[in-house]
C-alpha cells in the first residue's frame, strides 16, 4: 500500500483544475488517475467549438479547451497514470486502482477528489417498445465513434433528445454526409442552448418536433425505421398522430447522470435531485476528506464553470490536507419554489469571504427574480428575463451577504415575481 | 422578410428582419439592441467556424480534429468540408498546425486543435 496526500480521480476538466489548484495552494503530494489513455475527458471527443468563453474569452473547440489544462499539470509536473482505473474507495480513503502495467494497486490518501464526469442516460432508462437491432446509440458514442475512431455509425438518422449533445450529433452527422430526418423531444421546450438549436438544426433545415417521442423501433438486424407520436400534457403518447420515419440509426439524447458508483462505495450521501453528492461550500461531501467536482457532482454545460468550481474544491482539499478544514455547525439551503437545486447544499457558520451558489430551475420562467431568503429577509436578489432548466444559473454573495447567510437559522433560495 | 431566433441570450427572441435593402436592414422583435445587430449580420453576411476531423497516420490516434481558423460563409460550409475528404496528415502534430491552406480562396485555414504524438 502507497501513500498520497491527494489522489484525484478523473483527467477530465474537472480532475485538471482541481490538481493545479491544489499544487497552486502549496500541495505537492497529488496523483491524477484517469481510465483513458489520454488527459482531457469528455473534451477530447466535443470537437465543436464554443468552449473557454468565460475563461479565455476566446471561442476554443473542446480538445484546444483541455490541452491549456493538460499543459498547466504537465508544468507543474504534477503526477498522473492514464489508463488506470478506479476500481473502489472507501470511507477511509483507500482507493483501488488497477492498470495493465502495475495490476491492482491500494492507495491510501489524505484526501479524495472524485472529478469522474457523469455518463449518458442508457435506452433502458427510457421505455422504447421493439427490437434489439443494431443501429441504436446514444449520441456521446456516436460522437466518439466519429470524432475519435473515424467511423460513420450511420446513413440516415433520428435524434431522440434535444439536449446540447443531441443539437451538436445533429450538424456532426450531416457534416459527414448524413441525413438527418428529425430530431424528436418529449418536452415542449429544449433544455439544449438555443445557439446550438439555430446553427445545428435551423441551418440544415433539420426539423425539431417538440412534444413526441419516439414509440416503436422496426427493423430486423439492423434497425429500418422508427415510429413516433406526439404526446399529452403527461407525456402519454396520443393514440392517431403515429408516423413512420425511415432510418437506420436512432441516436438517444436522453440526458446524463453523474458518474456515482465510486462514491456510492465510500458512502457518500448523494442528492436525489442533483444525482451527485451532497456538498459543503469547501465542495466536501459528507464524507470527510472526500470531495467531489465538476459533472460528477451535477451536470454542468459549460466547462467554464466546471473548470472553476474544480479550482474551488482543489484549493480547499489543499486546505483540508494541512489541517485547515472548516468544522462545526452548518446551515442548510434549501431550493424552493421554482428551484430545483442548490450546489453548495451545506453552508460552514465559520470562513469569510465570498460565496458562489449554482443552481437549476425546474421550469421556463420568464421576469423572475432569484432570491437569497434568510430567516425571511431576503438577502439578495437578481432579476432575470428568463430562466431556463437548460441553463445554470449562478449567483455570488458578497462578504455581507455570506455572513448574513452563514449567521442565519433558515436559507432559501427562490424565485419571486417582479412586482410591477 | 425572415424570420429567425436571437442567439445572443436564452430569451432566444424571435426576430423579424426586412432583408429588401441589405443596404438598410430592419430588425424587429429583439428586446435588446444586440439581437438587432445579430439579426443584420445573419442576412448580410452570415458566417460560421467549421469543425471536422481528418485521418493522421502513425500518430497515437486514428483521427485528427481541425478547425477553420477563422468563421467562413455560411453557404461555404459543404464546399469547405469536401476540401478535407481524402486528407491525411502525419504524426506528430500540433494544436494550431496547418493542415488545409485558404479554403476555397477564401484566404481561412483548417488548423489542427488537436496535440497527437507519433505513436
Ligand atoms: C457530449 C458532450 C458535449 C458537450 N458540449 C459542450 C459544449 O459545447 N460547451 C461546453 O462548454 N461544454 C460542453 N459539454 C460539457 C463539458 O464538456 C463537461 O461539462 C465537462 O467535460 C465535464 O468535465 P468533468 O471533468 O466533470 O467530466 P469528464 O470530462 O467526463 O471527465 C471525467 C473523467 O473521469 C474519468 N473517469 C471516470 N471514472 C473513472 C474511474 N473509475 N477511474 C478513472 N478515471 C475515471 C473519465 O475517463 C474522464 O476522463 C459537453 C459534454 C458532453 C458530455
Ligand atoms: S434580442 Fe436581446 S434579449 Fe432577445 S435574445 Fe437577443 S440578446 Fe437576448
Amino acid at each position: 500500500m502507497s501513500k498520497k496526500n491527494l489522489i484525484i480521480i478523473g483527467g477530465g476538466p474537472a480532475g485538471l483544475a482541481a490538481a493545479k489548484s491544489a499544487y497552486d495552494a502549496g500541495e505537492r503530494d497529488i496523483l491524477i488517475l484517469e481510465r483513458e489513455d489520454k488527459l482531457g475527458g469528455i473534451l477530447n471527443q466535443c470537437i465543436h467549438n464554443g468552449f473557454g468563453l468565460h475563461t479565455f474569452k476566446e471561442e476554443l473547440t473542446g480538445p484546444e479547451y483541455a490541452s491549456r489544462y493538460i499543459d498547466q499539470v504537465k508544468e507543474r509536473g504534477i503526477e498522473y497514470k492514464l489508463g488506470t482505473t478506479v476500481l473502489s474507495i472507501d470511507k477511509n480513503k483507500r482507493v483501488t486502482c488497477a492498470n495493465e502495467k502495475d495490476g491492482l494497486q491500494i492507495y491510501e490518501a489524505k484526501a479524495i477528489i472524485l472529478a469522474c464526469g457523469c455518463r449518458e442516460r442508457p435506452r433502458g432508462a427510457i421505455n422504447i417498445a421493439g427490437c434489439r437491432a443494431a443501429g441504436i446509440f446514444s449520441a456521446g458514442t456516436a460522437q466518439k465513434l466519429i470524432n475519435i475512431d473515424g467511423y460513420m455509425p450511420g446513413k440516415e438518422v433520428v435524434i431522440l433528445g434535444s439536449g446540447d449533445i443531441g443539437l451538436i450529433m445533429a450538424r456532426r452527422m450531416t457534416f459527414q454526409g448524413a441525413k438527418v430526418k428529425a430530431v424528436v423531444e418529449l418536452m415542449p421546450y429544449s433544455s439544449g442552448l438555443n445557439r446550438n438549436i439555430v446553427q445545428c438544426l435551423n441551418d440544415f433545415d433539420i426539423p425539431l418536433m417538440f412534444s413526441h417521442t419516439v414509440v416503436e423501433i422496426k427493423g430486423k438486424g439492423r434497425v429500418s425505421s422508427v415510429v413516433i407520436a406526439q404526446v399529452d400534457a403527461k407525456l402519454n403518447p396520443i393514440k392517431g398522430t403515429e408516423q413512420e420515419i425511415k432510418c437506420d440509426t436512432l441516436l438517444l439524447s436522453v440526458g446524463l447522470l453523474p458518474e456515482n458508483e465510486l462514491s456510492k462505495m465510500a458512502d457518500v450521501n448523494l442528492s436525489p435531485v442533483t444525482g451527485g453528492a451532497v456538498v459543503d461550500d469547501d465542495m466536501m461531501t459528507q464524507t470527510d476528506g472526500i470531495f467531489a467536482c465538476g459533472n460528477v457532482l451535477h451536470v454542468h454545460d459549460l466547462v467554464d464553470f466546471v473548470s472553476e468550481e474544480s479550482e474551488w474544491a482543489g484549493k480547499r482539499a489543499a486546505a483540508y490536507i494541512k489541517g485547515e478544514k472548516a468544522s462545526g455547525e452548518s446551515v442548510a439551503i434549501e431550493a424552493k419554489d421554482g428551484v430545483r437545486y442548490v450546489v453548495p447544499q451545506f453552508v460552514h457558520r465559520e470562513g469569510e469571504g465570498n460565496l458562489k451558489l449554482k443552481m437549476r430551475v425546474g421550469n421556463v420562467f420568464k421576469n423572475v427574480r432569484l432570491c437569497v431568503v434568510c430567516d425571511g429577509g431576503e438577502v439578495y436578489s437578481k432579476k432575470c428575463m428568463i430562466v431556463t432548466p437548460g441553463e445554470m444559473e449562478t449567483i455570488t454573495l458578497n462578504e455581507k451577504q455570506t455572513r448574513a447567510l452563514k449567521n442565519s437559522k433558515q436559507a432559501v433560495v427562490c424565485l419571486k415575481a417582479v412586482e410591477k | 422578410m425572415r424570420e429567425m431566433i436571437c442567439i445572443c441570450c436564452p430569451m432566444g427572441c424571435r426576430l423579424m428582419v426586412d432583408d429588401s435593402d441589405l443596404a438598410d436592414v430592419k430588425v424587429s422583435g429583439n428586446t435588446c439592441p444586440r439581437g438587432a445587430k445579430y439579426g443584420k449580420e445573419e442576412v448580410v453576411c452570415p458566417k460560421r467556424m467549421v469543425t471536422s476531423v481528418v485521418r493522421v497516420e502513425g500518430g497515437d490516434v486514428a483521427m485528427l480534429s481541425v478547425k477553420t481558423k477563422d468563421a467562413i460563409e455560411k453557404s461555404k460550409i459543404f464546399d469547405a468540408l469536401d476540401a478535407l475528404k481524402g486528407v491525411s496528415v502525419n504524426a506528430p502534430v500540433k494544436i494550431g498546425d496547418v493542415v488545409v491552406k485558404d479554403v476555397l480562396g477564401t484566404g481561412v485555414d483548417f488548423i489542427a486543435t488537436k496535440n497527437v504524438s507519433a505513436r
